[in-house]
């Protein structure tokens, strides 16, 4: 009966979430413009939550909380400071100088902003495929999230793969039918959605267990060392390392940067980058805290399940625990299909148009973009069914993958003399060499290089360095190309 | 000129902003406050200051004035008049 009632909560939830983003594409044009940036024509509200739900995904809602049950609520301060602040900094400014070169000119994807400046094909083809290729594990992620969502809200009645599956087809059934309108509209009630529920959440647990303070009393008592700041795994070089590629990854992300093309106005990333930090805490605190009140709760968390449905089970009625899983899965289905989305008009317009087949009809290109989209998420979810690693293990591969590429568009942004071989150089290289470290990991006949050096500092920090280093050096001693056109990113007069 | 002189202030700030939304001052003190430790407070209390000093440099019009551009008047700024 609760199970059959579970169920039901969550595929409605679903159901109705697609139903939100039905009705949003009625409304929109059919124009490539409207379906990857809703015309440009996002507020304030709708920028903020889109963005908001796109970073909700199953990194911070399951994956957050499970860190912070194993190894402290230290979790919070990095999501915190890397989301909340680093990231807004960069919201400014990446986000905005992109805003005003991307209204200026027109451009859709970062690679096209990209590919345009330095007048190459070959660059804009490099970063939409950097960017695909880093897309692919988060994708993963938010069907491994579900999938362990589903495992803990039904005792395993459903199996991994179940929810997996469940998520998977909701994304592409999602992306095919509506597009960036509908995306952002169902982020925003999702993003407002979870914000009540997790508070909500929050607050009944920690009323059941007798107030805040037994709870972190019960906290200190199962586990003395989560009361005082740092130790374990948080040594000062997973701190820093930490929030700075996840930061600087996540202006990267394609479903990120391109929430920077499609704002309708400057006020709107204004009213945003100031609301940030606020909003960024509201979510993280509760939800945080919750997994690691958990360590002294009197509650068995399954291996590989998550800590925030086991909880819930345990403290609320079972409507209320579907109703957040749902609400969760829900978000995870809209962040996948921000990706999704993004990385389809990464392939269509920066690999697809300009390599491929430069004569393709819109048609066409609509057809390649949603088959795109079906196998992209079909390939995930076969090798989400492997779980590869834990969801911030695999979140953090991804991200510093995307990081990566901050630095090298950072001097394409402010500094006039770089040039088309030294971003080449300074994207293409470190990629190569991260790529090793990652596959290391995965192929087994090779020695795994190590992802962290000298207590917890992440050799991707040190890859972003040398993306820089390389960026400025080659610039200075190449010169710059014919095609090139340092003036496309000029962003004062008229 | 001092207008613009005024605004590299933001840049050490936001530094300074980034930097201690990790509270290192309290590395290792297990102090409970209020249910909850002390250094989670900072950190909430830190975000807080963020979200105020951000509306500051966006009402100031730095936030223009970084990307060289003028701000739009009319939309709350203080600008005075010192512009010409």
């Amino acid at each position: 009966m609760t199970l059959g009632l579970s169920l039901g909560i969550v595929v409605g939830y679903l159901l109705f979430a697609l139903a939100v983003g039905l009705v949003a594409y009625r409304v929109s044009e059919t124009t490539a413009e409207d379906y990857y940036l809703a015309s440009r024509s996002i507020g304030t509200v709708v920028l903020l939550f889109t963005t908001f739900a796109t970073l909700l995904s199953a990194f911070t809602f399951f994956g957050g909380p499970n860190l912070a049950f194993a190894a402290g609520p230290e979790w919070l301060i990095v999501m915190g400071t890397l989301d909340g602040v680093l990231f807004a900094v960069l919201w400014y400014v990446i986000g905005y100088k992109q805003w005003l070169i991307g209204d200026r000119n027109g451009y859709v994807t970062l690679g096209e902003m990209l590919g345009d400046r330095f007048g190459s094909v070959g660059l804009r083809a490099l970063v939409a495929g950097v960017s695909l290729l880093w897309l692919f594990p988060y994708v993963m992620l938010q069907q491994m999230g579900a999938g362990e969502a589903l495992v803990g809200l039904t005792d395993g009645v459903v199996p991994y793969w179940g929810g997996a599956a469940l998520v998977t087809a909701f994304m592409i059934l999602y992306v095919v039918l509506a597009g960036m309108r509908g995306v952002a509209w169902t982020d925003t009630v999702q993003g407002l959605f979870m914000l009540s529920v997790v508070w909500i959440a929050a607050v009944w647990v920690v009323s059941a267990v007798g107030g805040a303070g037994a709870a972190t009393g019960a906290m200190l008592d199962a586990r003395p060392d989560f009361g005082s700041f740092g130790g374990g795994i948080y040594t000062p070089g997973f701190i820093i390392s930490t929030a700075i590629t996840i930061a600087f990854g996540v202006t990267m992300f394609p479903q990120i940067n391109q929430r920077f093309f499609v704002a309708n106005s400057g006020e709107t990333l204004k009213r945003s980058f100031v609301l940030w930090p606020v909003l960024v805490l509201l979510l993280f605190l509760p939800a945080f805290m919750l997994g690691a009140w958990a360590v002294g709760m009197p509650v068995d968390v399954p291996e590989g399940a998550n800590v925030l449905p086991v909880v819930l089970n345990e403290y609320t009625p079972a409507w209320f625990a579907a109703l957040v899983v749902a609400g969760a899965m829900a978000a995870m289905m809209s962040s996948s299909d921000s990706m999704l989305l993004s990385g389809s008009s990464y392939f269509t317009r920066d690999v697809y148009r300009p390599v491929i087949n430069a004569d393709a009809s819109e048609r066409r290109e609509a057809w390649v973009a949603r088959i795109g989209v079906a196998v992209f998420a079909l390939l995930a979810f076969v090798a989400s069914l492997f779980r590869p690693g834990t969801l911030i293990e695999v979140g953090d591969t991804a991200f510093s993958g995307f990081a990566l590429l901050a630095l090298p568009v950072l001097c394409a942004l402010y500094w006039d003399r770089t040039t088309r071989t030294g971003m080449i150089a300074g994207v293409l290289v470190p990629q190569i060499a991260y790529l090793a470290v990652v596959l290391s990991a995965v192929v087994g006949d090779v020695p795994t290089l190590p992802r962290t050096v000298a207590g917890g500092w992440d050799v991707a920090l040190g890859l972003m360095v040398l993306s820089a280093l390389l960026t400025v050096s080659v610039s200075l001693v190449t010169a710059r190309t014919a095609d090139s056109d340092a003036s496309r990113f000029a962003v004062t007069g008229d | 000129m001092s207008r613009s002189r005024r605004d590299i202030a933001w840049i050490p700030t936001f530094a300074v902003l980034v930097a201690f939304a990790v509270p290192w001052p309290l590395w290792g003190v297990d102090l409970t406050v209020a249910g909850l430790p002390v250094w989670i407070w900072w950190h909430v209390a830190w975000l807080g200051l963020c979200t105020v000093l951000f509306s500051l440099f966006v009402r100031s019009g730095a936030w223009e004035r970084g990307m060289g551009r003028r701000p739009e008047s009319g939309a709350g700024s203080a600008l005075g008049g010192d512009r010409r």
